[in-house]
């Protein structure tokens, strides 16, 4: 039976709260934690919120019965308290994949949390999951190429990989630059990367870069015998730049480029990962911008939903934060986007904070990025948070070593293999880490003397666990 | 603080040279290498060794010694493959690796007897 037209303002829960729906499998969800404006009944803020991140404005207009409104609608489907937060409630909210072009991040974001962020209704309003459908997964590109290729492309098997960003992180001669690059690498490091901030200023311009790095990756690998890289950051004002500069990488044999994903934007870094895959490239991934978004535990967008946003569009690794390091962040919560980034399929687990189960399919996984004021004796936790399928960056931990940055590496180095090796023996790391790093010592003096250097620092491992686990 | 002390290697040192996993560890002794193939075993992975002579290293294919041992879980027969591999190649690298067929990539590889630096 054909609707009739009637102007005015109706309430949204009228149209958009629908606590009978059952979600397709098809469905995009969502659940966003809300804090609406007072007197707004918990109904009708969730269903303004699913109105005004779907087909809904604030008024009826007469081309609304043109369509089948109540086909593309977002459907307010459930409703939940949130633990330890009386003004704030989780609001469940199922789109139809018709609403978002395929294989476009920036379409499905721009929908999310697009103008219902600024709503009056609310007060705060955060995106703290989505559960993307397989069916959308398969439109995107995701990884360029993803761990599997990437060890088989490196060499590196059966451990983590280990990076190092150069410092200071502004300055530095491009000469100077590929001097603190060869280094480190030289010293055990399987990579080094440019600081986020290092795009060409006009003390370093990137051609000259990319020209002195590259030399001290061949050097490095002629002389260790083993396979480097380092990510040449090509963030640039325009894409048109940023295309030239990985051409130039490319050109120049460089296995790896990096970009800053939310600085950058989007398109900019679907567009470059598509390039990497074309042109078999590994892309790292920045992540400035992202405390911006998700620190506000009220408002924003959780580093969960970044994390699925970033796998989708496209890149080889991702900063995941360290849980241990100068940026502590929540163990259960952070080993929750780690297994986002990674795995093919992950269940819903409130205690990790996923809010959905999640099926990735054939979309590769990417490698997890711990990086931030962490040195050996962060070892045994970060080996036993991470498993292999990371990148573990010491910047301070490698540079700072007092014998310069070979010795450093070569600590951090060591370290590493001596927890991997004790790991594989069944011992527990996180227990017996010094016993572990002190046995490994009596063959290293760069670690002996890593390890006094850092000695203040510490040691935190055991308390780890005792982190707030809650969503807070 | 101790004195500072130089990093040795260099292009001409051949001693320089590295082989991945575990080679900037003391070479493992026999109790040491039981214990990581036990763990390649417990993963449920597929025990296999390789070997090269240390120059052609770098290389990603070695000679692969026999079939990996598909379904392997005799910790001692894997072993006995490896010494057997020593022995006909003493000069060169031998490397256990542990396939991981889900994957598709290897879950562990390390090389357990090194060759003469050349």
């Amino acid at each position: 039976m054909a609707k009739t037209y009637s102007a005015g303002v109706k309430e949204y829960r009228e149209t958009y709260w629908m606590p009978d729906y059952t979600p397709k499998d098809t469905d995009f969800l969502a659940c966003f934690k809300v804090i609406p404006q007072e007197g707004v009944p918990r109904e009708e803020a969730a269903a303004a919120v699913a109105a005004e991140s779907s087909t809904g404005t604030w008024t009826t207009v007469w081309t609304d019965l043109l369509t089948d409104l109540d086909y593309y609608k977002g459907r307010a489907y459930a409703i939940e308290d949130v633990p330890g937060n009386d003004e704030a409630f989780y609001a469940f909210i199922a789109y139809p994949i018709d609403l978002f072009e395929e294989g476009s991040v920036v379409n499905v974001l721009t929908s999310l949390v697009g103008n219902v962020f600024g709503f009056k209704a609310v007060r705060a309003l955060r995106l703290e999951d989505v559960r993307v459908p397989l069916a959308y997964v398969m439109t995107c590109g995701g990884p360029p190429h993803g761990i599997q290729v990437e060890r088989d492309v490196m060499n590196k098997y059966g451990r983590p990989m280990l990076g190092c960003t150069i410092k200071p992180k502004l300055g530095l001669s491009a000469k100077n630059y590929g001097r603190a690059v060869y280094e480190c690498l030289r010293g055990g490091l399987d990579f080094t990367k440019d600081d986020e901030n290092v795009n060409s200023q006009p003390f370093m311009r990137w051609r000259q870069r990319f020209d002195f790095v590259m030399e001290a990756i061949e050097k490095a690998e002629a002389e260790t015998g083993e396979r480097k890289g380092h990510y040449l950051n090509v963030t640039a004002p325009t894409p048109e730049e940023m295309y030239k500069r990985a051409e130039y990488a490319k050109e120049l044999g460089a296995p790896i480029i990096m970009h800053d994903y939310l600085t950058g934007g989007f398109t900019a870094n679907t567009g470059l990962a598509n390039w990497c895959r074309d042109n078999g490239m590994l892309l790292h991934i920045h992540r400035a911008m992202h405390a911006v978004l998700d620190r506000n535990p009220n408002h924003g967008i959780h580093f969960r939903v970044l994390t699925k946003m970033l796998r989708l569009s496209g890149g080889d690794h991702l900063h995941t934060g360290t849980v241990v390091g100068k940026l502590e962040g929540d163990r259960e919560s952070t080993l929750g986007w780690i297994d986002l980034l990674r795995e093919s399929y992950v269940k819903e687990d409130r205690s990790r904070g996923l809010f959905f189960d999640q099926d990735w399919g054939a979309m590769p996984g990417a490698f997890a990025v711990a990086s931030g004021g962490i040195h050996v004796w962060h070892m045994p936790a970060l080996v036993t948070i991470f498993g292999d399928d990371a990148v573990l960056q010491f910047g301070g931990g490698t540079l700072g070593h007092p014998w310069g940055n070979a010795a450093g590496a070569a600590a951090n180095r060591v370290a590493l293999e001596a927890c991997v090796e004790a790991r594989n023996q069944g011992r527990e790391l996180e227990r017996e880490g010094k016993e572990i790093l002190t046995k490994a010592a009596e063959h290293s003096p760069e670690l002996k003397m890593a390890m006094e250097t850092w000695k203040e620092i510490k040691f935190e491992f055991d308390t780890v666990d005792k982190l707030d686990v809650q969503h807070r | 603080m101790s004195e500072m002390q130089d990093y040795k290697s260099s292009l001409s040192d051949v001693t320089s040279r590295k082989f991945e996993t575990f080679s900037y560890l003391p070479e493992m002794n026999a109790d040491g290498i039981r214990k990581q193939v036990e763990y390649i075993v417990s993963k449920g992975w597929n025990p296999a060794i390789e070997h090269t002579e240390p120059e052609n290293a770098f290389g990603h294919y070695w000679y692969m010694w026999k079939l990996p041992m598909f379904g392997e879980t005799d910790v001692d027969r894997v072993l006995a493959e490896a010494e057997a591999c020593h022995k006909a190649h003493p000069n060169n690298h031998v490397r256990l690796v542990g396939f991981d067929n889900y994957k598709q990539s290897k879950g562990a590889e390390m090389v357990v007897f090194r060759g003469k630096p050349v």
